[in-house]
């Protein structure tokens, strides 16, 4: 085979197999061959799946061959994030706690993946239980990011971003509390997005925030986005916030956005709140230039107004440890995952489950438990989790009031691009959370958000978030197809083709 | 309420407990700065936060969301007990309880 | 202190609060089966054992069962409530959270009137019915008695975990004084006669259906505020209730008689002794950190909904018994063994099919009890009422005597067919052949002379010497009635 279908978009790799011209089993092999090549230095992965995935890729070969009718994607892989549960095949939400717990059931998310016939290449790496925005939290190492590799990926999804970054993979399965999914998109130079809140069903997601958390597709194009979010839509009855309206043609929007004028008239919200002040130089000339082509392109760019956004990130930050305080103590090593007995004194269930929690979670997850436990407890309430709660409504109407102005909103996904290892200082805690600003108010309202590249700012790759109004997800990839249309052109190639593929001389180098 | 009195390493330990992690005493005075510094950033949402707004739980409205009353396909008991640490007689198997209901 | 010069000192106050487990085919947040008995851990799913990424979603079921508990204490229904999560951390808790309702219940606002045995009607203001889950059940091994002190370690079985329950709770019960707890006793009886009829649970107090957390406070007189109360939790037995608040009136009057104060603590009842011990105080471990279960959407259950189910609601116990004990004319004590014995609706069935109150009764509570007891089912499997109503109408039409109609029902109960069809096959019918009896008749008159001699001397009840070898001769066919105006015509004649 003269062609290397790591290279390939899930889209083309799927037209391919159908086309005759290589089976699944040759695409699956490619990647795992890629993924075994790469991954000692990238890290994308905590578990391989090699068996699953082959076997997976031979039945949907010997189905394909047999003539039967096949998802359009059948036989292309995917990578999950850890926080997917998969029965008979370890799920760890990157936590020693759950270092060699194998579930006995499967999340929707996968179940629609087997139906689909999507080989599985494994489990991809994530700051523990999803807590972090660098991968660096995982029990398991740290990923690079293949643009350079001492830097970070981004996170929590980081594994999943690395892994559609660095050709392991051509679709990728991550989960968005806070931006997890659309920071290290931006990070590696991906398309990421985070759903509308109830899109794509939680059941079997190892939770952290339940009113936060969604899952969302990676890829390197916004079309292979697309098909993936498409995949794994629909209503749940499993999962009661899961919308039970019917799942919109998201590939229709992308092949509307992708024909010339789709642009034309469409309102670009930017963000008075977000200032350019709080962005990395780079970063905010490669979004302006971005932004730059798609007004060129006959979009309308007007300012919107969010005076709730300062109060946003607070309420997420009360918001979102409280809710993960209640769905961690769970892990007590009494059903499943780690148990650990104290070294001195007495042996019973209560001191089993606090030394079991002390050496089963990180110590940035501990934090967050705290600092839930406190903002639930009684006589901190009403000021905390319950002004918290009265801050999301703010943040609701504001984005309702600037959607009566834009189609969309954007912004840069983050003030800066990937930052080098250890940059997050445990002596800083509010340092990293800062860096949310842009992502974390689609979480607290609940609407979709894109992340998609807007260019390079010193070599590295810069992310263009757009938000649309909830159940709008088809706006994101109109929009994105088409900006990144004119992205692509304006650069001559896209950006994912330019990321560095050997990364062997490199990897002494870091020492993260 | 961002000036409220400063979390202590002993109010931390009392939340350790109700959160059920052992921690030294490090880790509480640690845990106690930590968290300080985040409460005096994030207790900015009382600014705001007055009578006249409701509040928000759930990201999308719905409501109603019922499942009808049909026994669907619960786990075998070997599945039930698979991650268990330890188990006997097909129950899990904990360490003596010495708080009571 | 005696019991007597407690309640002549203080004056008791009640809070009760009943956990009744909902009769559903599933547990209340997911479709594992709410069932008891089998093996351990065999009816749970990735949610109610608190499996990493499971969700809960609401049993529309248990939430139609809960609005018929609300409307039948009179409750308003709520227009909208949500679920919210308590959280504590103990081993029989799958998730280290019991979803519950914390200010948003289902029901509340309502009243019953609980009846005592001499009739005096006691009405108890009901805050709230809520709904939340169960846990699942611990055992404990290796320490005495399978209690949890000095146990080596426990065993946990999910089978209950997520099981739907509903907690009634009251506002104080106060003015009772010394019937305070046969008040206690009786509103728990109550709750137990609603769940039964309502269909809601079977109820059963000595299977863990219905559990019993006794408040219990006392002051000075009425007019003073209330006193520091404790929580007897768990009480499962109606005696138990009444045995609980006696002891802890008396228990706590004689501290409060010493100068001492009332420690708020949680205390577990005794059957063996009808003691109350200390469990553990009230205290900042008891920060449960409510706050509303995301997971779940809020239920907002619509009127015409309630009003659809309001309109389907069964005669409510107390308006029943008062119509039975008028139309039947039966004692308040008969009645309340019926009742006790689960037996109200085979007994109405069978009055209704056309048997009197009395014969319904006699053979339920009597012949029926005693071969469900001795074969260990529940009676009403074992005939229906429209055979019983039948069998006594054999009797009345003089075709059955009560130990043939006990031989009867017997092949009834092996499901042999209808009374008529098992007295025809058996050929018990009441012999109404004359032929035979008077040959019978004569037979015994001629070889018992000296019983003769008595009855014709006045000694009328002599005659019945000569019944036995009648009925022996007649296979105990023989109409008694009948047998005895013959022997009377031969002898008198």
């Amino acid at each position: 085979m003269s062609q290397d279908l790591t290279r390939l978009t899930a889209a083309q790799l799927a037209d391919g197999m159908r086309a005759g011209e290589y089976t699944s089993t040759d695409v699956t092999r490619a990647h795992l061959d890629r993924i075994e090549a790469t991954d000692d230095v990238i890290g994308s992965f905590i578990s391989v799946t090699p068996d699953v995935a082959l076997a997976t890729a031979a039945d949907v070969d010997r189905r394909r061959a047999a003539g039967e009718d096949l998802h359009p994607f059948a036989g292309v892989p995917v990578s999950l994030k850890d926080v997917v549960v998969t029965a008979g095949i370890r799920t760890t939400a990157g936590s020693k706690m759950l270092e060699d717990w194998v579930p006995p059931y499967d999340a929707t998310v996968y179940t629609k993946i087997k139906a689909a016939g999507l080989p599985v290449l494994g489990k991809t790496n994530m700051d523990e239980f999803a807590m972090g925005s660098t991968t660096e939290h995982s029990a398991f190492g740290p990923t690079r990011n293949p643009w350079d590799t001492t830097t970070v990926p981004g996170g929590s999804s980081g594994g999943a971003a690395s892994s559609a970054a660095a050709f392991q993979a051509p679709l990728a399965v991550g989960t968005d509390t806070g931006g997890s999914v659309r920071q290290p998109a931006a990070f590696t130079g991906t398309v990421g997005v985070k759903p509308t809140y109830g899109s794509v069903s939680r059941y079997g997601i190892v939770a952290m925030a339940s009113s936060l958390d969604q899952v969302g597709p990676l890829g390197r194009t916004v079309a292979d986005a697309a098909a993936l979010h498409q995949l794994m839509a629909g209503h749940d009855q499993r999962d009661s916030t899961s919308l039970s309206d019917g799942v919109p043609d998201f590939l229709a929007a992308v092949e509307a956005g992708a024909r010339d004028g789709s642009l034309q008239g469409k309102r670009l919200g930017t963000i008075r709140e977000l200032s350019a002040d709080d962005y990395d130089e780079g970063v905010r000339a490669a979004f302006v230039s971005a932004l730059e082509l798609a007004r060129k392109a006959g979009a309308e760019v007007v300012e919107v107004d969010m005076p709730s956004l300062r109060y946003a990130l607070d309420a997420y930050y009360l918001i979102m440890p409280s809710e993960a305080s209640s769905n961690l103590a769970r892990y007590d090593g009494m059903r499943f995952g780690l148990r650990a007995e104290p070294e001195t004194g007495p042996v019973t269930a209560e001191t089993v489950m606090s030394t079991t929690r002390a050496a089963g979670f990180g110590a940035e997850v501990k934090r967050r438990i705290l600092l839930g436990t406190y903002a639930l407890s009684a006589g901190y309430y009403d000021a905390y989790y319950g002004s918290a709660q009265k801050v999301r409504t703010l943040v609701q109407r504001d984005l309702a009031a600037a959607f009566e102005k834009a189609d969309v909103l954007v912004s840069p996904t983050a003030p800066t691009t990937a930052l080098p290892f250890g940059v997050e200082n445990d002596d800083d805690p509010m340092a990293l959370y800062l860096g949310d600003a842009a992502t974390i108010p689609a979480n607290l309202a609940g609407i979709p958000g894109m992340s998609l590249p807007a260019g390079l700012a010193n070599g590295m790759p810069v992310g263009f978030q757009l938000l649309a109004p909830a159940r709008e997800d088809a706006r994101l990839y109109e929009v994105g197809s088409a900006i990144e249309a004119l992205v692509t052109d304006a650069a001559g190639a896209p950006l994912w083709a330019g990321v560095p593929t050997d990364y062997a001389a490199e990897s002494a180098t870091t020492s993260a | 309420m961002a000036d409220a009195a400063a979390i202590t390493a002993g109010q931390v330990e009392h939340l350790a407990e109700l959160a059920r992690i052992a921690m030294t005493s490090e880790e509480l005075e640690k845990t106690a700065g930590d968290l300080n510094e985040i409460l005096a950033n994030v207790a900015r949402v009382a600014e705001v936060a007055t009578d006249d707004v409701p509040a928000t739980s759930h990201p999308i409205p719905l409501t109603n969301v019922l499942r009808d009353d049909v026994v669907g396909s619960p786990l075998t008991a070997e599945q039930a007990l698979s991650g268990a640490p330890a188990s006997e007689d097909g129950k899990f198997l904990v360490p003596q309880i010495l708080g009571e209901d | 202190m005696k019991y007597e010069d407690a309640v002549a000192t203080y004056d008791p106050a009640l809070g009760i609060e009943v956990h009744v487990e909902l009769g559903t085919a599933t547990k209340m947040f997911d479709d594992a089966p709410n069932t008891f008995g089998g093996s351990a851990n065999e009816n749970t799913t990735p949610t109610s054992l608190g499996l990493p990424g499971a969700l809960p979603v609401v049993n529309r079921m248990a939430i139609e069962y809960a609005i018929r508990i609300g409307l039948a204490l009179g409750c308003q229904i709520a227009e909208s409530c949500r679920f919210a999560r308590k959280n504590y951390f103990y081993p029989d808790l799958a998730k280290n959270f019991q979803t519950s309702q914390a200010d948003e219940p289902i029901a509340f606002d309502g009243s019953i009137d609980v009846e005592l045995e001499d009739g005096t009607i006691v009405p108890v203001a009901i805050e709230r019915a809520h709904m939340e889950e169960d846990a699942g059940k611990n055992t404990h091994v290796g320490g005495a008695s399978g209690r949890i002190h000095g146990a080596d370690h426990s065993l946990v079985d999910y089978n209950r975990a997520g099981v739907p329950l509903v907690e009634i709770v009251t506002h104080p019960i106060t003015g009772v004084g010394d019937r305070a707890p046969e008040v206690a006793a009786a509103y728990v009886r109550t709750l137990r006669d609603i769940f039964r009829a309502l269909g809601v649970s079977e109820a059963r107090m000595e299977q863990g259906n219905v559990r019993a957390d006794i408040n219990v406070s006392l002051r000075k007189d009425a007019d003073a505020p209330l006193g520091t109360r404790t929580e007897t939790k768990n009480v499962n037995s109606f005696r138990s209730i009444d045995r609980a608040v006696r002891y802890e009136i008396a228990r706590q009057a004689e501290i409060l008689d010493q100068g001492g104060a009332i420690v708020q603590e949680t205390r577990h009842f005794h059957e063996s002794d009808g003691s109350t011990s200390s469990g553990r105080p009230k205290s900042d471990a008891d920060d449960y950190r409510y706050f509303p279960e995301p997971d779940l959407v809020p239920v907002a259950p619509s009127r015409d909904w309630v009003e659809e189910i309001r309109a389907g609601l069964p005669e409510l116990p107390a308006a029943r018994r008062r119509r039975l004990l008028d139309d039947w004319g039966i004692s308040e004590l008969e009645i309340r063994d019926i009742i006790n014995a689960g037996l109200l609706d085979p007994v109405e069935a069978t009055v209704v099919a056309g048997a009197t109150p009395d014969a319904a009764r006699k053979w339920w509570m009597g012949e029926i009890a005693r071969v469900a007891k001795q074969r260990e089912v529940e009676a009403d499997g074992l005939a229906t009422p429209a055979n019983v109503a039948e069998l006594q109408q054999l009797i009345d039409d003089g075709k059955l005597n009560d130990k043939l109609a006990r031989k009867v029902l017997a092949g009834v109960v092996e499901g042999r067919g209808t009374p008529s069809q098992v007295m025809e096959a058996d050929g018990l019918q009441i012999v109404e052949d004359t032929g035979a009896l008077e040959a019978a008749v004569d037979e015994a008159i001629a070889a018992n002379p000296d019983v003769v001699e008595k009855i014709r001397g006045g000694k009328m009840q002599a005659v019945g010497a000569l019944m036995g070898p009648i009925m022996k001769a007649t296979r105990g066919q023989a109409d008694a009635g009948t047998a005895r105006e013959m022997i009377l015509a031969r002898i008198n004649g």
